[in-house]
C-alpha cells in the first residue's frame, strides 16, 4: 500500500518527477561519461601501445608512466640495447605534444616495420618523402583527410601519404628525421621499442637493461600496458573525485528543492495520515521510497545517455576522444545518486515526520 | 475497557495554548462522560472549545491538567508515540473537508487507513471482510470505490471518509461538522448514515457541529461555551 502511494504521489506531479528524473540522470550520466572517457582514452592508448608489437618498452629516467614527457639519447639503441643477448630490434620514437590529446610521433618506420607486420592501409602506403605523414582512420575521418592532401600540424605542412587501420602505436606518424629536426630534438627519442627472439627471454632480457641501463624505465609491455589506468595519470583520480563530489552536490540540491516543495504541497495529506496512526517512521518511509524512485529512474536514464554522449561523441562529433562504456561503474554511479537524492530529503523528510499533525489539518 | 464504565471520560479537563507571550485557555475545566454505543453531538459558538476538546479525545494534542481516558487509557501523560498507537487503534476521524488523499482511489484510501493500521511485520491487507462490505453497501459507495476524490461528489467523499474512519472499528468515531461542507440532501444522508451506523454497529460517535438539526440526530446534546460544558 505504501509503494501505491509512492507511485501515485510521483504519478500526480509527472513535471515535477520527470524534472527530478532528468536532473539526477545528468549527475549519474557526468559522472559514467568522465569514467568511461578516461577509462576509454586509456584503454585506446594501452591497445595502440600493445599494436606495435614489441616486447619491451624503455622510457627516460624520471618519466611519467602515462605521458608523452621525457627525451633520451637515441644512440643507446646502438651501445646498449642492440649489443643484448636475444634482442632482435631495437628502434626509437620521438612523441611530439601536438595538443592536450594528440600527439605527433616520428618514427623510422623501415626498422619499426620489422617489430610486427607494419602498418595496414586503408588507402596510400608508407612515406614517400621527409615531410609525409600517416595518420590512421580515425584522424582522417575527423580531419577529413584522404591521400595527398596538404596537412598542417605543428606548424609543418605535411603530404598525407597514407591512412592506416587505427590500433597501432598513434594516430599521427611522420619520418623520425624530420620531427627530431622541427623539434630540435636530434638523436633524441622518447621511447624506445625491442623485440626479443623469443617471449621467453623477455624477463630475462629487462633484468640486464634495468641493470645496464640503471635509471632508465625498462617495462615488458603486459605490465605497462597494465599500468594504464586513472589511478597511473597524475590529477585524474582527484578530478573524477570532484566531479562525483559535484554530482552528489546536484543530486542533493535537486531532491532536495522537490521534496521540499512536495513536503510543503502535501502538508495537509501528512496530517490526514498523522490522524489515521502513521508514525513519524511511516511518513519518513514514505517520502525516501519516493527520492528512492526517483533515484533509481534517474540512474536508469543516466545509464542510458551515457550511450547518447559516447554516440555523440563518436558518430556525430566524429572525437578522437574515446568514451567507455562502464558497467562497473553503473552501481557505483547509482549508489552516488541515491546516496545524494537520499541526503536531500532527508531534512524535508523529518520536516514532515515531525510536522504538528493539527497544524497540518488546517494548512489549505 | 471495562464494562459499564463510559468509553470516554473526562473529569476537569484543561488545555491552555501558548500564543506568543499571551496564554490562551482554550480549555477551562470539562466533565464529560460518553457510554459506549452513544451518538453525542457537541455544539457552541466559534472558540467554545468544541475543536480542542475534539483534538485532545482524538488524541492530535496533549491535554495541559485533568483526567481523560478513553476505553480505559489514560491520556494525560501519554507520549507522541501513546496517542499515534491512540489514533491507529482506537479513535476515527471525520473531517469537515473530508480529507482523502488526492493521489489514490476511494478504495485505495479505504485500505492506507488499514495499512497504517496493521500490527509491525504481519502480513499485508486481506480482503475486506463481508461485514465491512455491507457497511460499504450501506454507505452507498461500493461502485465508486475505484474512483479518484476528484471524480466524486461531496457527499460521496464525505461517505469514503466515513468509511476509511471506521475501517479498522475504532472505539469512537469522531466527526467534525461533517456536513459542513455538504448541501441540505448530502447532508442528511450523511447524518442518517452516521446514524444508521450507530444503531446497527453500536458504534460511539462524538460529532462537533454548528448546525441544530444535524445535532439533533444525536442521542444527547452538549453545549459548549468559553470553555466548559454547560
Amino acid at each position: 500500500m505504501t509503494n501505491k502511494l509512492v507511485f501515485e504521489n510521483l504519478k500526480h506531479r509527472p513535471v515535477r518527477t520527470l524534472l527530478g528524473v532528468v536532473a539526477i540522470s545528468i549527475q549519474v550520466t557526468m559522472v559514467l561519461a568522465l569514467v568511461g572517457l578516461s577509462e576509454g582514452m586509456l584503454n585506446d592508448q594501452a591497445s595502440r601501445a600493445r599494436g606495435v608489437g614489441a616486447d619491451i618498452l624503455i622510457r627516460p629516467p624520471g618519466s611519467a608512466i602515462i605521458a608523452s614527457g621525457g627525451q633520451m639519447l637515441a644512440k643507446i639503441i646502438p651501445a646498449v640495447i642492440e649489443k643484448q643477448p636475444h634482442v632482435t630490434v631495437a628502434t626509437g620514437v620521438l612523441i611530439f605534444a601536438t595538443d592536450l590529446f594528440n600527439y605527433t610521433t616520428g618514427l623510422d618506420l623501415p626498422i619499426f616495420d620489422q617489430l610486427n607486420r607494419g602498418f595496414s592501409f586503408i588507402q596510400g602506403g608508407p612515406f614517400q618523402g621527409p615531410d609525409d605523414v600517416m595518420v590512421d582512420e580515425l584522424y582522417a575521418s575527423q580531419h577529413k583527410l584522404h591521400v595527398g592532401d596538404q596537412t598542417n600540424i605543428n606548424n609543418h605542412w605535411w603530404r598525407v601519404s597514407g591512412i592506416y587501420e587505427s590500433g597501432m602505436l598513434a594516430r599521427v606518424v611522420v619520418p623520425l628525421a624530420t620531427l627530431q629536426n622541427l623539434t630540435a630534438n636530434s638523436d633524441k627519442v622518447s621511447t624506445i621499442y625491442v623485440k626479443v627472439d623469443n617471449s621467453a627471454n623477455i624477463a630475462g632480457v629487462i633484468a640486464d637493461l634495468s641493470e645496464k641501463l640503471k635509471t632508465y624505465k625498462v617495462y615488458s609491455m603486459e605490465d605497462y600496458t597494465s599500468l594504464f589506468s586513472p589511478a597511473n595519470v597524475p590529477m585524474l583520480t582527484e578530478f573524477i573525485w570532484v566531479v562525483v563530489s559535484l554530482g552528489v552536490l546536484v543530486g542533493f540540491l535537486v531532491v532536495f528543492l522537490s521534496m521540499y516543495t512536495a513536503v510543503l504541497e502535501r502538508t495537509r495529506e501528512i496530517g490526514v495520515l498523522k490522524a489515521l496512526g502513521a508514525s513519524p517512521g511511516y511518513i519518513l518511509n514514505i517520502l525516501l521510497r519516493e527520492t528512492v524512485l526517483l533515484a533509481i529512474a534517474g540512474s536508469i536514464l543516466g545509464i542510458l545517455l551515457s550511450y547518447v554522449t559516447r554516440f555523440v561523441i563518436h558518430d556525430l562529433m566524429h572525437s578522437l576522444l574515446i568514451q567507455a562504456i562502464v558497467p562497473q561503474w553503473w552501481l557505483a554511479a547509482a549508489g552516488i545518486a541515491i546516496a545524494g537524492a537520499l541526503l536531500g530529503a532527508l531534512y524535508p523528510g523529518l520536516k514532515a515526520a515531525r510536522q504538528d499533525a493539527i497544524e497540518a489539518l488546517a494548512y489549505d | 475497557m471495562i464494562d459499564g464504565q463510559p468509553i470516554i471520560s473526562i473529569r476537569g479537563l484543561r488545555k491552555t495554548y501558548h500564543v506568543g507571550e499571551v496564554d490562551v485557555h482554550a480549555l477551562r475545566g470539562v466533565d464529560l462522560d460518553v457510554e459506549p454505543g452513544e451518538f453525542v453531538s457537541v455544539v457552541g459558538p466559534s472558540g467554545s472549545g468544541k475543536s480542542t476538546l475534539f483534538h485532545i479525545v482524538g488524541g492530535l494534542t496533549p491535554p495541559t491538567s485533568g483526567t481523560i481516558s478513553i476505553g480505559g487509557r489514560d491520556l494525560l501523560g501519554m507520549s507522541e508515540a501513546g496517542r499515534t498507537e491512540l489514533r491507529k487503534t482506537s479513535v476515527g476521524f471525520v473531517f469537515q473537508k473530508y480529507n482523502l488523499l488526492p493521489t489514490l482511489t476511494a478504495r485505495d484510501n479505504i485500505e492506507i487507513a488499514r495499512d497504517i493500521a496493521r500490527k509491525k511485520g504481519a502480513k499485508k491487507n486481506g480482503p475486506l471482510d463481508t461485514e465491512f462490505v455491507e457497511v460499504l453497501k450501506l454507505l452507498g459507495i461500493e461502485s465508486r470505490l475505484d474512483h479518484k476524490p476528484r471524480a466524486l461528489s461531496g457527499g460521496e467523499q464525505q461517505r469514503v471518509a466515513i468509511a476509511r474512519a471506521i475501517v479498522n472499528r475504532p472505539a469512537i468515531l469522531l466527526a467534525d461538522e461533517p456536513t459542513g461542507n455538504l448541501d441540505t440532501e448530502n447532508s442528511n444522508a450523511v447524518l442518517a448514515l452516521l446514524r444508521d451506523l450507530n444503531q446497527r454497529l453500536g458504534q460511539t460517535i462524538l460529532m462537533i457541529t454548528h448546525n441544530p438539526e444535524a445535532a439533533s440526530y444525536g442521542h444527547r446534546l452538549v453545549r459548549m461555551r468559553d470553555g466548559h460544558i454547560e
